[in-house]
């Protein structure tokens, strides 16, 4: 069958390395003896500790309580006694608030009651979300039940599930697709309702056939359509996935509810369905593991396991580790522990051996011109970094510094090696700082 | 829990990146251009080889001397290796051995490196290299023209009896002569390169061949020969249908140094636009430019100062012209 892929302007054809782990069907992680559970795993106010030190827990017991309008509850992931509640390392790099629990092994769990979304309103739907504490996995974990409720002016007429996975290495979402593509529709259809959205859509990357495939038998039955995108990054960007699809552009500064369309991963989806179909909150996820370690692989793993407990699942480094990177390559994180506990948004765990490493070189730029064809947001990088680099934040901004995604298209083809992304990165924080 | 030990790198993202920097682009460009070069030995003989080389030389000498006294090693970037190669292209097959040499040194210590090295200078440094041979030696930038080695035969009698000029000087000083270099056997001969010239511009073939991949890799954008060489066809086509010019556009393109200019001078990522818009814009400012200079202007050829002014031209196209904003 011959698809028509849609895509969008700019972006790069990157190695994708996903035979990996693409084959390799979801493994469910042991329970760790320890879990750290951080308060803060989404966008917004840190979650204030309902627990204390010595109280009981089951798997599924609230331990932390949102607060303010943009925050999400954190529910235990193991079942036994909580020791401390203590600063600890993020996956973003800053530490903070974590809940320490200590395994009784009992894996008792609280009573899990599935509700028919049926049944229930767009408002009790969001409701139900909001408490089981589900925030977009695709990364940013952006509280859901804040992204379902926009101003009342805004409306969303169409809704994207988000099965681009346009990460190198990443396979989490497409071993969902493969293994679990009704539970997400399932999941779709009940965000759709929230949502009041007359059309929807799933867009996946042609490079996952297997899940086309899935997806096409059975979204007639939920009324989705299935887009094929071309694959290149950064087509899971929320922006450009909206643009290929639906031809509209979210105006600068702007949200994609300017332009009526709701984007949400597609294992955000399959959390929702297991929320209402079995009542269970959000304290287990997904997580690719592979780069450089002995038997990559897909895990079901309980939030707040450390990350060590994941490369040891996976057989170990196969050579000396030199980057441990939280996400994909392209947008994650390094870290300078293995000590980190999964969180939330953790997507996936890539290793890279010492040898892999490229630093940052930041040689004079040669004007060639790449960063320009590749920026998906249309903006010229190389100057936007330096404005930066010489203190001129006015001139950043005026060149559209805070329309960056910070997807690093730029910054991979850049043939200077430079560090275009950090330096963007410093003056949106620069310029954020000043708004305030 | 022990804290683990293992020893970790950090960084921003993106962790991973292109096979692409800058000595593989440059290396590129320097082994496409062996290919004009090998040319320029089989039509003028060994003194093309023995002026890139002075041009070269020339070229890394300079920028060692540059290197030593900012203690910074750029040298193995290989961007000097293609200065003094074009600047030795530029020059005429008969002109002394150390004419390339001089240019050179003049391109990178006085175009290049005060203004920063790689990456900052304005002008284009072979260019500002050729310019600065103009105006000390003319004499040996304007005469010194070499008959092709490889006679061309009675069938291109045209261009037989005008092997010891240039097609363009003949256009210029014997418009009465000039019709000859119209016909067809004239033009292929041009097209071939064997015809009188500078070192690096005589095969219009040799250098569009070498040309190809750097393009296929966008080590060179098209964008820039395309509408450089269209805009020189397209206005010369205009002014020989007036009357203007005695050489029809089939001869403007392919006489001179347009293919050599278009392809690896006004290409230089350095000294041209960062945008698709501002490199099409450029291009066609080095058409109009190369076409006045011809037609009205006191030199025969007019590529190389039109790439120069473009050049000074181009941070004012890159302020002005923007990449439409996504979402504006």
């Amino acid at each position: 069958m011959k698809l028509k892929r849609v895509t969008f302007q700019g972006g790069v054809r990157v190695p994708e390395h996903k035979e990996l782990t693409e084959d390799k069907p979801i493994e469910v992680l042991p329970e760790p003896e320890l879990a750290i559970i951080p308060l803060s795993q989404h966008t917004g106010k840190f979650a204030n500790p309902t627990v204390k030190p010595g109280d009981r827990v089951k798997i599924g017991t609230k331990i932390g309580e949102l607060q303010g309008f943009i925050s999400a509850n954190v529910h235990s992931s193991i079942a036994g006694k909580v020791v401390k509640i203590d600063e600890y390392p993020h996956p973003v790099g800053t530490t903070v608030p974590a809940v320490f629990i200590e395994n009784d092994g009992s894996g008792e769990t609280e009573e899990f009651t599935p509700k028919d979304w049926d049944a229930l309103s767009p408002q009790e739907i969001i409701e139900t979300i909001k408490e089981a504490g589900i925030v977009g996995l695709g990364g940013a974990a952006f509280p859901t039940h804040v992204k379902l409720s926009p101003p009342p002016e805004k409306r969303f007429h169409s809704m994207i599930l988000n099965g681009a996975e346009c990460e190198p290495y990443l396979t989490i979402d497409y071993r969902l697709m493969v293994e679990h593509a009704k539970e997400i529709l399932e999941g779709g259809a009940i965000i759709r309702k929230a949502l009041g959205a007359k059309t929807a859509y799933i867009g996946i990357e042609d490079n996952k056939p297997e899940a086309i495939e899935q997806m096409m038998k059975l979204a007639p039955e939920y009324d989705f359509e299935v887009v094929v995108l071309r694959t290149k990054y950064p087509q899971g960007s929320e922006k450009q996935l909206i643009k290929a699809i639906t031809g509209k552009e979210v105006p600068s500064g702007g949200l994609p509810m300017d332009v009526g369309v709701y984007v949400q991963n597609v294992g955000t989806a399959y959390a929702i369905y297991e929320v209402f179909s079995k009542g269970k909150p959000l304290y287990e996820r997904g997580v690719t593991v592979t780069g450089k370690v002995k038997e990559p692989k897909n895990l079901l793993v309980r939030i707040g396991t450390p990350v060590k407990k994941l490369i040891e699942a996976a057989g170990g480094y196969s050579e000396p580790p030199g980057k441990l990177i939280i996400g994909g390559p392209m947008m994650g994180i390094s870290q300078y522990t293995e000590d980190i506990p999964v969180v939330k948004g953790t997507t996936g765990i890539v290793v890279q051996s010492a040898a892999e490493v490229t630093l940052p070189l930041d040689l004079p730029c040669i004007r060639c011109g790449f960063c320009v064809d590749v920026c998906p947001m249309g903006l010229v990088p190389t100057l936007v970094a330096d404005y930066v680099r010489v203190n001129d934040i006015d001139a950043a901004e005026e060149w559209g510094i805070m329309d960056c995604m910070e997807c690093g298209s730029c910054a991979y083809v850049c043939p200077a090696k430079r560090n275009l992304v950090h330096y963007i990165k410093l003056g949106k924080t620069i310029i954020m700082k000043r708004r305030k | 829990m022990n804290p683990s030990t293992v020893k970790l790198k950090v960084s921003v993202a993106p962790h991973i990146r292109s096979v692409d920097n800058i000595s593989r682009i440059m290396y590129s460009v320097i082994a496409a251009l062996m290919l004009p070069l090998v040319g320029a030995i089989y039509f003028y003989g060994w003194c093309a080889l023995w002026l890139t080389l002075s041009g070269i030389v020339g070229a890394v000498l300079a920028e060692l001397i540059v290197n030593l006294i900012q203690r910074k090693f750029t040298i193995t970037d290989g961007s000097a290796i293609i200065t003094g190669m074009l600047v030795a292209f530029n020059v005429p097959p008969g002109a002394p051995w150390w004419l390339p040499f001089a240019g050179s040194i003049f391109a990178i210590l006085v175009a290049k490196a005060p203004f920063g090295g790689l990456g900052y200078n304005i002008l284009n440094p072979a260019l500002a290299g050729r310019a600065f041979l103009m105006a000390s030696w003319p004499n040996f930038m304007t005469k010194g023209w070499l008959a092709p080695i490889r006679p061309a035969g009675s069938t291109v009698s045209g261009v037989a009896t005008i092997t010891t000029a240039t097609p363009l000087g003949v256009a210029k000083l014997q418009p009465k002569l000039a019709s000859m270099l119209n016909t067809p056997a004239a033009l292929k001969a041009m097209f071939i390169g064997n015809v009188g010239g500078v070192v690096g511009e005589t095969s219009a073939l040799l250098i569009l061949v070498a040309a190809l991949p750097l393009m296929f890799k966008k080590y060179i954008d098209w964008r820039i020969p395309v509408f450089y060489i269209g805009t020189v066809f397209a206005l010369t086509g205009i002014l020989y249908e007036l009357g203007v010019t005695p050489l029809s556009p089939f001869a403007h393109v392919l006489a001179g140094g347009l293919f050599l200019g278009a392809f690896f001078m006004a290409t230089d990522m350095v000294t041209s636009p960062v945008t698709r818009k501002g490199k099409i814009i450029f291009a066609i400012g080095c058409g109009i430019i190369t076409v006045a200079i011809r037609i009205w202007g006191g030199y025969p050829e007019g590529v190389s100062y039109s790439i120069l002014l473009m050049n000074i031209v181009t941070p004012l196209i890159d302020r002005k012209v923007r990449p439409r904003r996504f979402g504006t």
